[in-house]
Parts: structure tokens; sequence; C-alpha cells
């Protein structure tokens, strides 16, 4: 027997120093797999993800994601920055959706502070994360379609971001970074009007032309030929690969934080929990779609049932008093003074709170020495534990699969990389 | 109950329950901030969590977490948060270790330990017996040290930029243009774990740095207040119609008019004067003189006069 001719690759000599099966075996040539780099600038990354993919043809043989490339070192810095400094870190973790990662860290803080926050505080908090749900999803969804060739329904819901994002701009003065939710409640009270808009928009923008877009998507033969039966979970893997958030949603296990553990005032509002039936992508894009519809429920309910009252505790330990406030008494004046120079102190302790955010369970592990700096500020990232199955999601699918399958984890590399 | 954090109800029979689980491998359990969390023998977590997954229902690891104390023997904490999703509770799990002795791999329990272990060993170099792939996954590739450990600078050691002489990335120990300020804001009036000099002997006020000072009114009590602020004003006062209302007029009682003994005798002393100033008059008979009046100064010469 002589060897067999082998295939010459474009640039063969890239794949040099791989070993090469050369016994013949039953057909005339040997296709060796290769090994590609799918990033770490890639459009369909979500960012910069790096994933070293051994392929057999077309078909995915392993996985390996390099993350990392977008490590900032957001948890060394936390613990030289007082608690009030370190917010708007989280706001540049997640930046598909700021308010999410906030509200994970000012409940650690108000648990290790046993704070109260007033109940207009919690209302607009759980107003404000649901219109960050929204935000997410619109990108996500947008971003989903169009990797996998859809245009235009990116164009459309796109559009809705913008339109949360002004709400928020008209809320705390800045479109992504807000720094909004403080510990003890919120930075400042919001507008009369702005709430009246923001309900104006939910009961008629929104539904319009999300449903419109979607109309396009949903019962879309080539979408869901690229997502139907594509990295299918089971309920037993998708617990094993800790999972949260839409994705365990999507492999047909109800679970929701805000429903489970419920937080600030969820415990009021009512919605439902969308599930999956089959745990493929397909599902994980219907949850993210029917979540949407959930959010604009809430948010209906917290602008029915808002009450009036203060934004924010009246702990003046923790929570600085307001300027008019300051011109007129002594008190306010070193009140305000001491919280922006040394902070409030947190009592020693630990805690992990966790929050539904928009991609899963966010949580903040936050160990305090009882100074004025967090001793430790673990981040536990959505992303993290959803791109390591990415080995077990995509092996046996082929090459093109993989943006889908990116799409409908939704990554984002702030957040995953920290 | 006053915060707003996730509700999670207490699991009463947790205690006993762990107890009997898991023996002498349970170190120490302890319920604080509504949050259970329990230490175990370092060479058992492999056991425990099995232990935990298949008898107590915790089906999922959500995050492990490394915590660097320096000062302790063991100086390393790894934090393994558990969750039920059919108790819905959470359990946090510890154990410790040092920086040679390695923690056993929980991988084959669940396979999302992997990349979490990998991260604790990329920021705090606890090692891990039986993780299949432990690499580095946060920091660049061929990066030397951990950088969560307490005694790694902020600013690192290595910086890169894009060199144009090069044309390529190139590695160089940092330099900064200006050290990097850490400002220690700490009172040392509370909370700091320093003397002041000049204090040593004081000692320190006793009592921890402790939490703020409670929160005044809670919201409910608030609204109240403003409701209240809301209401009609009281009616106006009624008029003084006679004297006896001004609550003016003659002292309540005779005791209170009577002048009292000490002014009186401090009167009288006023008047005379002390031994002391006697003695003093009659052995100095000049001494009130008055004093020769000074010459006016002379105006100086010279200078921007």
């Amino acid at each position: 027997m002589t060897d067999a001719p082998q295939v010459k690759h474009h640039g063969s000599d890239m794949f040099e120093g791989y070993p090469v099966d050369t016994a013949n075996t039953a057909g005339d040539q040997v296709v060796t797999n290769y090994t590609i780099n799918f990033g770490p600038q890639h459009p369909a990354a979500h960012g910069v993800l790096r994933m070293v993919m051994e392929l057999d043809g077309e078909i995915i043989e392993r996985v390996d994601p390099h993350v990392g490339l977008l490590h900032r070192g957001t948890e060394k810095l936390i613990e030289y920055k007082t608690y009030l400094q370190a917010l708007p870190y989280f706001d540049r973790l997640d930046y598909c959706s700021p308010l999410g990662m906030e509200h994970s860290y000012v409940l650690a803080i108000e648990k290790l502070l046993d704070l109260e926050v007033p109940e207009r505080a919690q209302y607009l908090r759980v107003l404000f994360a649901e219109l960050t749900r929204i935000c997410n999803h619109m990108l996500n969804i947008g971003s989903h379609v169009m990797d996998v060739g859809a245009m235009t329904p990116n164009l459309w819901v796109f559009e809705l971001r913008e339109d949360c994002l002004n709400f928020f701009e008209r809320a705390s003065g800045a479109r992504m970074h807000s720094a909004y939710f403080r510990p003890g409640g919120v930075h400042q009270d919001v507008p009369e009007r702005l709430l009246y808009d923001i309900g104006e928009w939910v009961e008629k923008r929104l539904p319009k032309l999300f449903g419109d877009a979607m109309s396009l998507v949903i019962d879309n033969r080539i979408f869901k030929q690229r997502n139907v039966d594509i990295a299918t979970v089971s309920k037993e893997d998708a617990l094993a690969w800790g999972f949260s958030g839409p994705m365990i949603r999507g492999s047909g296990i109800a679970w929701d934080l805000r429903k489970s553990q419920p937080y600030d005032a969820y415990a009021a509002m009512e919605f439902d929990i969308p599930v999956g039936t089959r745990g493929d992508c397909y599902d994980r894009f219907m949850v993210r779609v029917e979540e949407v519809y959930q959010s604009a429920k809430i948010i209906k309910q917290c602008l029915r049932d808002m009450p009036t009252g203060p934004i924010a505790s009246l702990d003046r330990k923790v929570v600085p008093p307001k300027r008019g406030e300051m011109k007129q008494s002594m008190e306010s004046l070193i009140h305000h003074f001491k919280l922006y120079t040394e902070g409030f102190h947190v009592p020693a302790g630990e805690v992990y709170v966790a929050t539904e955010s928009p991609k899963g369970e966010f949580g903040v592990y936050l160990v305090s020495d009882g100074t004025n700096k967090p001793y430790r500020c673990k981040i536990r990232p959505t992303a993290f534990s959803h791109l390591q199955a990415m080995d077990m999601m995509s092996k046996g699918h082929m090459l093109a699969d993989t943006t889908a399958i990116i799409g409908a984890i939704d990554v984002v590399f702030g957040e995953c990389d920290r | 109950m006053a915060h707003p954090a996730p509700l999670v109800a207490p699991q009463p029979s947790l205690a006993t329950a762990l107890e009997k689980l898991l023996g002498s491998d349970l170190l120490a359990h302890d319920f604080a901030a509504d949050e259970d969390s329990i230490t175990v023998r370092r060479e058992a977590v492999a056991g425990v969590m099995v232990a935990l997954r298949d008898s107590l229902e915790y089906q999922q690891l959500m995050e492990i977490a490394g915590v660097d104390y320096p000062d302790r023997a063991e100086r390393f904490e790894v934090v393994y948060h558990l969750l039920s999703v059919t108790k819905n509770h959470r359990l946090r799990v510890r154990v410790s270790t040092d920086e040679a002795t390695p923690v056993p791999s929980i991988v084959p329990v669940w396979p999302v330990a992997g990349w979490l272990e990998r991260e604790v060993f990329d920021m705090y170099g606890v090692l891990f017996a039986g993780n299949p792939d432990l690499r580095r996954i946060l920091t660049d590739y061929g990066f030397q040290g951990h950088p969560q450990r307490k005694d790694f600078p902020l600013t690192g050691y290595i910086e890169l930029r894009y060199s144009e002489e090069d044309k390529r990335v190139v590695y160089e120990p940092v330099k900064l243009a200006q050290d990097f300020r850490n400002f220690d804001f700490l009172s040392p009036w509370e909370g700091a774990d320093y003397v002041l000099p000049g204090d040593e002997k004081a000692g320190g006020t006793g009592e921890g740095p402790g939490k703020g000072a409670p929160t005044p009114m809670t919201s409910k009590e608030v609204k109240a207040a403003d409701e209240k602020a809301k209401a009609p004003p009281p009616p106006t006062p009624k008029t003084t119609e006679k004297p006896a209302e001004t609550g003016a007029g003659n002292k309540a009682n005779k005791e209170a008019a009577k002048p009292s003994e000490d002014g009186a005798k401090a009167k009288a002393d006023g008047e005379s004067k002390t031994p002391a100033t006697k003695k003093a008059e009659k052995a100095s008979p000049n001494a009130k003189a008055p004093a020769k009046p000074r010459a006016p100064r002379k105006r100086k010469t010279g200078g921007d006069a």
C-alpha cells in the first residue's frame, strides 16, 4: 500500500505540526481534521471571543473558547474603591444591560447594611430593570436574527432599543452607563412626564413595532431551519452546566429568580415565566421574545402602582442629602462631605446576592471587613458558564451553526471577562 | 426583614440534615445575613459535593470564588455557591488551602466547575487536583503571577503597547508617569486600625467598626409624616382675655418670693475688701501710685518710611 495523496488546503503550511493520519482508509483520499480560529475579531462573536475549533470537514469536533481578551481586572479595581465608587464598574460589565448589573450590587450592599429602601425606589428600580431587559433583548434578538441572515428586524428593534436608551438618559443623564441605582434607592426622582411617556411607549409603540418585527422572523422558514434542533440542551445538562435565565428556561425548567426569590417590588408583580419545550436555539429565542411582553406587563404594573414618597433611604449615614438640604443645614453638608470622601462603612460579613439579569443569574459575592471598601467582590457572570458549554452544545453541528448558538447564548464579553 | 434583597425562606432543618449527612467532614455551619454557609474538610470536598447534590437536592453549582486572607495559615478560601431549584435555597461551601496544597477538583460532579476552577487558579494560584484542563483563563497568554492575591499590586508588572518601530505589540515593565495613589479615607475617629501619634494612652473606643445609624424613619413612617404635613393647620390659638390666662402674676408660692440667704450675704461681702487686699495695701502704701507716663516712641528713620 502506498500513501494516499492528501488533500491540500489553502495555505496548508498553516497546519504544520498537527499529527496527520497517513494510514489509508476505505476511500481514496484522507481528509484530516483541521483547526481554525474563530475570532478574536469576528462580527458574529458578539465581542472579542477567540474559539479554536477543530473541524472534520464542516462538522465541529471540538471547540475551545479562549476568553479573557476583555479582562480589565474589575474585581481587583473594586477592592481599591469605596462602595459607591465601585458602582459604575458594574455598568461596564454587561454594557448591554447596565442597570441589571447594578441591581445585584446595590442589593448586596443593602443586605449587608440591612438597609430599608423606600417603596417608590423599589418600584423605580423594578421599572428600570425591566426596561433594561427589553433593551437587552432588543439587541440580542436583533443580532441573533442578523447572524442567521435576516437584516430588517434588526433595524426595527434597534429603534426600540434607542427609545429605551432615551428613557435612561431622561432618568439619569446617561444613555448607557447610568449609575442610577444607588445603595439605599435610586439617584434621583424621575420627572412625571417620563413615566407618562414610558406608559405610552409600552402601550402603543412597543407591541406594534416589536410585533411587526417578530412576525417577519418567528414563522420564517429560513430562520427555523437555522435554529430549530440546533444545540439541544436537556434539563439535566442545563442544571449540570450551571445554566440560568433564558438558557435554563429554554430547556424547560421554569426557574426565574424574580419569582422564586423575589427582590425589591417583584413580589407584588404578576407575570408569567415562558419556558421552552425542546431546549434548542429556537426555544431560547422565543423565550426572550415572550419575556419582552412579560416585561412590558411588569412595567405597566409598576406605572400603575408606583407610590409617591422618598426615592432613597433617609439614612444619612449611607445616602447623601439633597443639594437644597446641604445649603440649609451644616449637618447635611458634613454628611455629604463624608459620604463622598470616606464613604460609608459596611459591617463585616459576606453575602451572595443574585438577581435575574436579562441574561440569567448575575450574582455578587461581597465580602466586607467592616471598612469603607469591599474586601472581595466576586462577580458571577452569566456568560461564563454558558460559554463553557459551547463545546458540549456545538459538537456535531456545522460550522455555520456556531453563530446561531452564540447568538442564543446572548454573550457579552464585558461581563464574561470582567 | 428590612432590606429588599432576594427573599429565600430559611431551612431550619438544614443544620441537622447536614450534620447527619456529612458527619466529621463538616467543620462548621453558620447562618448569617439569612445565608447558610458550611466549612468542610478540604480532602473530602468532592464527596461532600456529591452528597449535597444527590441527597440534599443542590442541583446547581453557580459559582466558585476565591478569597485571599494573607494573615491565615492557609491563606486561600475557595467558596462554592450551590443552588437548589427544587428547595429554592442557596448553600455556601467553604474550604481553605494554601499555595501548595491542591483542592480536589469537582469537575466530575459538575462539569461547569471546569472553568470556575480555572479562574480561581488563574486569579489566586490555587491548585485543583483532577481538573483535566487547568490552564489560565482570564489573563493574557504567558502571564505570570496571580493578580487577585492581596500582595499583587493593582498596577501589575508588565504593560503592553503597539510599537511603531517594531510594527508589533511589545511587552514592557510598567512605567507610570505618576505613582498609583491610594488614599486612606478612613476616619481616625472610627474604624481605623492604627493609633494616631500621641494617642497611644487613650486606646480605642472599644467598639468595632459598626454600621451607621439606623434608618431614622421607615418608608411608611415617612409617608405618614408627609400625609400629616398635608393635614389642615391646627385652629388659630384662642385669644387671651383675662390677665390670669397670660401665665403672669404673683409668685406661685411664698418661699419663691423670698430673696435667698446666699444672695444677701454675697452682697455684703462685695462691699468689703478681702483680707488679702487689706494686707497688700498696708505693706506698700505707694503701690497704687500712677506710673510715670511713658515717652512716645521715636519714629524709625530710614527704611521704607
